[in-house]
């Protein structure tokens, strides 16, 4: 028999970011009994690194803007995979996420009216992205954290969920163990949320912490849930890449919204390169430099830069022209924005200017960045209704980067901030209300036994396999064959090796005991990135199209019909089944307002 | 390709030893890239918190060469000292693993903070003028990496968290109380209960801070007058006394004097 404690909740959120701190506050202040569960200590998830803003459509720049063009901005954004209730409900929620966040105590920037300011960001129309200089995912998560706390948050840090328990057909719990003392836990709940962010650990070079290793679309996964759209994993335009050191932080999309210049190693404006001009976005950019530069002043006499395209637009360009050999030493583009001056940069962009300046000696205000796709964001995962956010399995929701439908094919920046904020209270709301109908259920007590011994294993086995040299393969074999470019060969060649880590990571072993063990933690996180890594690669080589991240360069093209589709992968009887799903039409009040333009 | 030498503590509340790794450099390293290196290729047990790795999270929190700071905003090549370079766990806090200790009583302490509390009648949105925001834009810059907390020597050598919540909550708490929304009194809250008396300005928090807040000069000075001033000012208690000052506290004026 195994030893675990035991904690019963009427509502369990697993992961402790923007999504799930919303999603605790909301159940919180529904009278439920809420428990979080997180990998790391409260407040550092990764929210805290997304820099440029939270979009909402508040319009207090006076711009004209409002939620139906940033439906509309978004379901471009999305190349039109999105599903429209989602967009829907996200747009005319988002800024009410905002007010009611400033009344938690977050301290947005301001016109000079005293207003919520609001910053320009790549495929917005308007400048709609509510921001705190360069740290608005720290106020965020901050914010939220302060105000659950306030509300009487339990939260269970350094934590880790590898089981979601079920009676019949229906979730009511999840096993795990502290990763302090190393002791398993059980908790029981009436309802699960999962809001644990994203995965691009499987990546050599990522923007991600090393929490982001797919826990929790594995978790939803394993207990029957539908996810969607896996193939689509976000490359941001703009990751540093040098000194080595640094390889992979991000530098804000911020950066061009506050008029930084994209040039090659020839000095080029590239992304004035007709070819890169997407034929959509044809008449609503900037045409000339010039127009540009003066856009950063006078914003509504002219059309934005090229730089500030949709990311999937500015990461393949970036990556066409370093492949054409004008990139730099480094194998980078530049990222100029010195002609702001030191003191207009030093207020907007100060986390910047201070990461370049400490880590890598280089002056933003004097000299450019050198920058380069990297793996960020993933628009893919649990497939969820957008009301409640309720997965296809009862009493689980998802809300937040592990669910899909709000972002389609690529996701504008500023967007998840707002995202998290709104689908967060939606399935804290949803939880809650669902825990209400039902009871704790029985949990079988033999899944806890098997789901024990498969943790244990590698501390038991003798050691043939290193969970390092696992990981360090996979995101090799990940970097080659799914990056940002993909082709069918790659694609496969990086099956197999997927495959044989699968085999060989049954056989891992680890030193030491149970007692926070980092190799221990890599031995089960492995799991669970290889079976994402399956998925991703998969649900890629059977869109056979080029779509928003998806970037087939041997099917260079959208194709018409793979755009009415959205993939899913569910586990059917234990082996994986990848299906497609028609996209759900717009009704004609929301189709119109793409014919106006 | 160069070599140093990482000097690092290894073992739990029991106690522990110095142990040394060699560890291969590449330009831009920082402190904990090495330590991922040594995790990966020589010891993958050794114990350490990280998350952003960009200075963003403050959990890598460490004392390297014996002074308080992040490891992923420490340079190789700026901290070694005769190819050797120190890291040692948090000293305030008590030991868990190597280089990780257990923090837990900041969040223990600040659960007990009021929180910011809006006025009913507030306009939605606030208006705010961005002159006022960056003032406590500055204390919200905190990446709560308890370094100020652990170098506080109220807390590290006296040992009276029992009596003073350190900087980090005096930080919160300048916050809060100069909000112009805020609607709350916490001035008794803040002698009696937060110790801010204890504090005797030596700065070191301000030293250590990666955010570079002036956590001395803008946090706890300005509420330490304010305590001062409302407690032990004699003019005032006798204004207050004859009910010529209803309420010193409910004077919201006072408030953007700070800062």
């Amino acid at each position: 028999m195994v030893d675990y404690k035991t904690f019963e909740y009427d509502m369990l959120i697993i992961g402790a970011g923007g999504a799930g701190l919303r999603a605790a506050i909301a159940g919180l202040e529904s009278g439920a009994k809420v428990g979080v569960v997180c990998k790391s200590l409260l407040g550092k998830a990764h929210t805290v690194m997304a820099e440029g803003g939270a979009a909402a459509a508040i319009d207090d720049m006076h711009d004209g803007d409002n939620p139906d063009v940033h439906f509309v901005d978004t379901m471009r954004g999305g190349d039109f995979l999105n599903n429209w209730r989602t967009v829907d409900i996200f747009v005319k929620e988002a800024p009410d996420r905002i007010y009611e966040l400033e009344r938690y105590g977050a301290l947005f920037d301001r016109t000079p009216e005293g207003l919520i300011s609001q910053r320009p960001f790549g495929g917005h129309r308007y400048r709609r992205l509510c921001h705190v200089g360069d740290r608005t995912g720290l106020e965020i998560i901050r914010t939220l954290q302060e105000k659950a706390v306030s509300l009487g948050l339990n939260v269970h840090m350094e934590c880790t969920l590898t089981k979601l328990l079920k009676d019949g057909d229906r979730v009511v719990g999840a096993f795990g163990y502290d990763r302090v003392s190393g002791d398993f836990l059980l908790f029981k709940a009436k309802a699960v949320v999962i809001a644990t962010g994203g995965w691009g650990r499987m990546y050599k070079v990522t923007s991600n912490s090393w929490e982001s290793t797919s826990d929790g679309v594995m978790l939803a996964f394993d207990a029957g849930a539908e996810l969607m759209d896996m193939e689509m994993v976000q490359f941001h335009p703009t990751g540093m890449v040098w000194p080595p050191g640094m390889r992979g932080i991000l530098v804000t999309e911020g950066v061009r919204g506050e008029g930084g210049i994209l040039r090659n190693s020839k000095g080029e404006r590239f992304m004035f390169n007709p070819e890169y001009m997407p034929p959509e976005a044809k008449g609503m950019y900037a045409e000339t430099p010039e127009e540009a530069d003066r856009w950063v002043h006078d914003n509504k006499n002219n059309r934005r830069p090229t730089d500030l395209m949709k990311r999937d637009v500015v990461a393949r360009a970036i990556y066409k022209e370093v492949r054409a050999g004008r990139g730099t030493e480094h194998g980078a583009v530049y990222l100029d924005v010195t002609h702001r001056g030191a003191d207009y940069i030093k207020s907007k962009l100060p986390s910047m200017y201070e990461q370049f300046h400490a880590l890598g000696d280089v002056d933003i205000t004097k000299e450019p960045m050198e920058v380069y796709p990297t793996p960020h964001y993933v628009m893919g995962g649990v497939r969820v209704e957008p009301e409640e956010c309720s997965s296809t399995v009862k009493g689980l929701f998802a809300a937040g980067e592990v669910s899909a439908g709000l972002h389609g094919a690529n996701r504008l920046g500023g967007n998840s901030l707002s995202d998290i904020l709104v689908f967060g209270k939606r399935s804290g709301e949803g939880a809650a209300k669902f825990s209400k109908t039902v009871d704790f259920g029985a949990i079988d007590a033999s899944v806890i036994e098997e789901e024990a011994k498969l943790l244990l294993r590698p501390l038991e086995n003798n050691g043939l396999e290193n969970p390092y040299t696992i990981t360090s393969e996979l995101q090799d074999a990940m970097q080659v064959g799914a990056m940002i470019e993909k082709r069918a060969d790659g694609l496969e060649a990086c099956l197999v090796k997927i495959k044989e880590l699968q085999a060989r990571a049954q056989n891992i072993g680890v030193e030491g005991d149970r007692g926070y063990n980092p190799g221990w933690q890599t031995a089960r996180d492995i799991q669970f990135a290889l079976k994402t890594s399956e998925i991703i690669v998969l649900c890629a080589l059977m869109r056979q199209e080029s779509r928003g991240a998806q970037w087939r360069s041997d099917f260079p093209d959208k194709d018409p019909e793979w755009g009415k589709k959205n993939l899913i992968a569910k586990k059917v009887d234990s082996a994986l089944e990848i299906t497609t799903r028609p996209v759900q039409e717009m009704p004609e009040h929301l189709a119109k307002l793409f014919e106006e333009g | 390709m160069d070599t140093v030498t990482l000097r690092v503590f290894r073992g739990d509340s029991s106690g522990g030893e110095m142990r040394d790794y060699a560890v291969s450099v590449l330009p831009g390293m920082v402190v904990l890239d090495a330590i991922h290196q040594i995790q990966q290729t020589k010891d993958s047990t050794l114990a350490c918190r990280w998350n952003c790795k960009a200075a963003k999270c403050g959990s890598c929190s460490a004392e390297i060469n014996g002074k308080p700071a992040l490891m992923c905003k420490t340079r190789l090549d700026e901290a070694t000292i005769d190819g050797v370079i120190t890291v040692r766990p948090l000293f305030t806090f008590p030991e868990i693993k190597d280089l990780v200790t257990d923090v837990s009583w900041n969040y223990h302490i600040s659960e007990k903070i009021p929180p910011f509390t809006p006025k009913p009648d507030a306009p939605k949105p606030f208006i705010m003028h961005q002159m006022d925001v960056m003032r406590q834009q500055e204390y919200r810059k905190c990446i709560e990496c308890f370094l100020c907390q652990d170098v506080c020597h109220v807390l590290r050598e006296h040992e009276l968290k029992d009596n003073f919540y350190g900087p980090r909550q005096i930080v919160k708490l300048a916050n809060y109380n100069m909000h112009p929304y805020d609607n709350l009194k916490r001035m008794d809250f803040i002698r009696n209960n937060m110790g801010i008396g204890y504090c005797n300005i030596t700065k070191c928090c301000t030293d250590v801070c990666p955010e570079h807040i002036r956590i001395t000069d803008n946090a706890i000075i300005p509420l330490k007058e304010r305590v001062a001033d409302k407690f032990f000012d004699p003019l005032r208690m006798l204004l207050v006394k004859l009910r010529i000052l209803k309420n010193p506290e409910a004077d919201r004026s006072q408030d953007s004097l700070l800062g």
